[in-house]
């Protein structure tokens, strides 16, 4: 108790802490929205709620860091992790996704929960279960007397995520597949009348999700580290993220994602390390009750 | 009809008697099969019952364990100083107090756990389908990262409660008829509560939550009651656990999301959503299904473990019991609970 009131305590005594732990807050907050946009995306096209998303963060975080031991460089494991994990999630939407979009919710949960368990444990099997990250040797810059530490890795990686999201907002607003993964969003009965083949629209949807993840977990291991079961706090992180964003919002995901990444920043300062995983989930519970009571004003629940 | 079903039922019983005697080699394994079918009955009663799909299960689980060994210890000692020094010295329990401390742990266990149903179901029962799922799984996941953060009652590293005075195979006979005997009382509790005006009612809003509201039932009670009577049971089932393991931690074994908190949903879904018998079968069905494949898969286990989920949410949704109601409604009824008994036997 002493020790969280003294941490407290450091914000107020030394305010440049704060801005620190919100530059750090906002550099990891950027790839978690990434992640939480690729699911707001899935959610919202064909109603699935993918618990594996996590996982693909890993997936892809793994990939880069493989093609890194093989002597490739380092950067190009982004490129790389977003063709392999867009395979990966077409294989998945073609064995599983495809035949559980018109059940019932909780059966998607539940298969994709099955897909994360498998997943996690393949990659445990195949690359050992310690924590890995790939070093790209540049240089830490340092502000204000040393207090901020910005390595430029970090930096990279916030200008990759940056490209990859105006990428995809650009695709999804100017290209006609877009077009089609929109029009099938509002209304899959009358899109198909128009002759959209929503089969193929949902496959392509679910792998640019999977592509996407998968460049998020590429940057992930060079700023960050990576482990096989991490990928449910991703998933967590995520799925917190869309809730307290609300579907097709993009702004709000954007701004959820950095917001998340400064809180937990500021949790993990207050309360230290060990609670890192436990804050996230926190996090989940409390955006969940806030839902709640905004909807029980209306007398409706959230469902 | 009726004469079947008595022979059914008391074949049933004697079996799970002589069981333990018949298969000395498998005492713990059918031990851990009362368990599984114990949460699986219990996770029926919301999921397929009430409707409301819980991943979160595992939290009373997790807290009975903890109850209970905190109960047990602090009847005796100071719990703070027992975890610290980590059993080391101070784990001198007289028979007495062994026994009185694990029945009174125990109860301990089940009533805290109904209690915090209640609170968590207050708060969490207004959201629907998914949410639910998602919001009670973010339960069981914090209090695993909180508990093992507790230095109090051990942190990350567990508790250790006192050995089972005797023989250890004693031991695990007794353990046996714990569980057994938990998961027969279980039974036959759920066979008469499903018939009631109260089990009509969980079905009710199961199948439309809305319209059960509007006919002037009061959902959110029934809702409250009915899961914090199956966290009662999950969390007698985590205290009797908690002595069977002797040492147990938060993350692996207590709040162990993944593992028990999946398996218990697979068990159910396995056997069919929804039924009495269903969550039995699942149970002794999937029980088989870990076992051989943790046996021979050698580390592929969690793999297999996957893609059973998958296969069962995709392609064999309703179950044995949805399976057999599909294609042979006719002999449905006791035929099917004749399944069950064979099942039981191998």
């Amino acid at each position: 108790m002493d020790q969280i009131l003294s941490n407290i305590g450091l914000l107020f005594q030394f305010p440049i802490v704060n801005l620190k732990i919100i530059i750090d807050g906002i550099m990891i907050g950027a790839l978690f929205a990434l992640a939480a946009y690729g699911l707001a995306l899935v959610w919202g096209v064909m109603n699935v709620k993918n618990l594996a998303q996590g996982d693909f963060v890993i997936a892809g975080g793994y990939v880069a860091w493989w093609l890194t031991q093989q002597g490739f460089p380092p950067l190009l494991g982004v490129p790389a992790a977003f063709v392999i994990m867009a395979g990966i999630g077409w294989v998945a939407y073609k064995l599983v996704i495809t035949r559980v979009i018109e059940r019932d919710l909780f059966t998607s949960l539940l298969a994709t929960f099955g897909m994360a368990i498998m997943m996690a444990q393949i990659m445990n099997l195949l690359f050992g279960s310690d924590t890995q990250s790939v070093d790209l040797g540049y240089d830490t810059l340092y502000l204000a007397d040393g207090l901020i530490d910005i390595p430029i890795a970090k930096l990279i990686g916030v200008g990759m995520a940056t490209v990859l999201a105006a990428g995809v907002i650009l695709f999804m607003k100017n290209s006609r597949m877009g077009q089609a993964i929109r029009a099938t969003a509002q209304d899959a009965r009358a899109a198909r009348v128009l002759g959209i083949d929503t089969e193929k629209v949902y496959a392509f949807t679910f792998s640019l999700n999977a592509a996407i993840c998968g460049a998020a977990g590429a940057i992930i291991v060079m700023v960050w580290v990576i482990q096989p079961f991490y990928g449910i706090t991703h998933s967590v992180r995520a799925f917190v993220i869309v809730t307290a964003a609300g579907l097709g919002n993009l702004p709000g995901v954007i701004a959820a994602g950095l917001g998340i990444g400064a809180l937990e920043q500021y949790g993990g300062h207050i309360f230290g390390i060990g609670y890192q995983q436990a804050i996230a989930v926190m996090l989940l519970l409390l955006v969940l009750l806030i839902r709640l009571l905004q909807q029980l004003r209306h007398r409706q629940v959230l469902k | 009809m009726k004469q079947k079903k008595v022979i059914l039922y008391t074949g049933a019983l004697l079996l799970t008697l002589v069981l333990p005697f018949v298969m000395p080699d498998f005492r713990s394994q059918l031990a851990t099969l009362w368990l599984m079918i114990i949460v699986a009955l219990t996770w029926d009663m919301t999921g397929g019952q009430m409707g409301y799909n819980s991943l979160g299960n595992i939290f009373f689980y997790g807290t009975g364990m903890y109850v209970a060994a905190v109960v047990t210890i602090g009847m005796v000692y100071d719990v703070g100083e027992y975890t610290s020094a980590h059993g080391g010295g101070i784990t001198n329990f007289t028979d007495e107090q062994y026994f009185t401390g694990m029945f009174v742990g125990i109860i301990a266990a089940g009533f805290f756990c109904s209690a915090c149903a209640l609170v968590i179901g207050w708060l969490t029962f207004g959201l629907r389908g998914p949410y639910f799922a998602i919001g009670t799984l973010g339960v069981a996941i914090a209090a695993g990262e909180l508990v093992s953060n507790w230095d109090w009652i051990g942190g990350g590293q567990g508790i250790s409660l006192p050995v089972f005075p005797g023989d250890l195979e004693i031991g695990k006979i007794y353990f046996y008829f714990m569980f057994a005997g938990t998961g027969v009382l279980l039974f036959i509790f759920l066979s008469w509560f499903y018939r009631t005006r109260f089990g009509a009612a969980i079905n009710a809003i199961r199948d439309d939550e809305e319209k059960a509201d509007a006919m002037g039932i009061h959902t959110l009670r029934y809702k409250l009651v009915t899961w914090s009577i199956a966290a009662f049971f999950v969390g007698v089932a985590g205290g009797i656990t908690a002595f069977q393991l002797i040492h147990f931690e938060p993350l692996e074994t207590a709040y162990q999301t993944i593992n028990l908190g999946i398996f218990m949903v697979v068990c159910v879904l396995l056997g069919g959503k929804g039924t009495l018998w269903g969550p039995v079968i699942g149970a002794i069905l999937f029980h088989l299904f870990k076992e051989v494949t943790w046996n021979y898969l050698l580390g592929w286990q969690w793999v297999a473990l996957g893609a059973l989920i998958i296969v069962t949410v995709v392609y064999f949704k309703d179950g044995v019991m949805g399976y057999l109601m599909h294609t042979r409604p006719e002999w449905f009824g006791i035929r099917v609970e004749q399944k069950a008994a064979r099942e039981e036997t191998t």
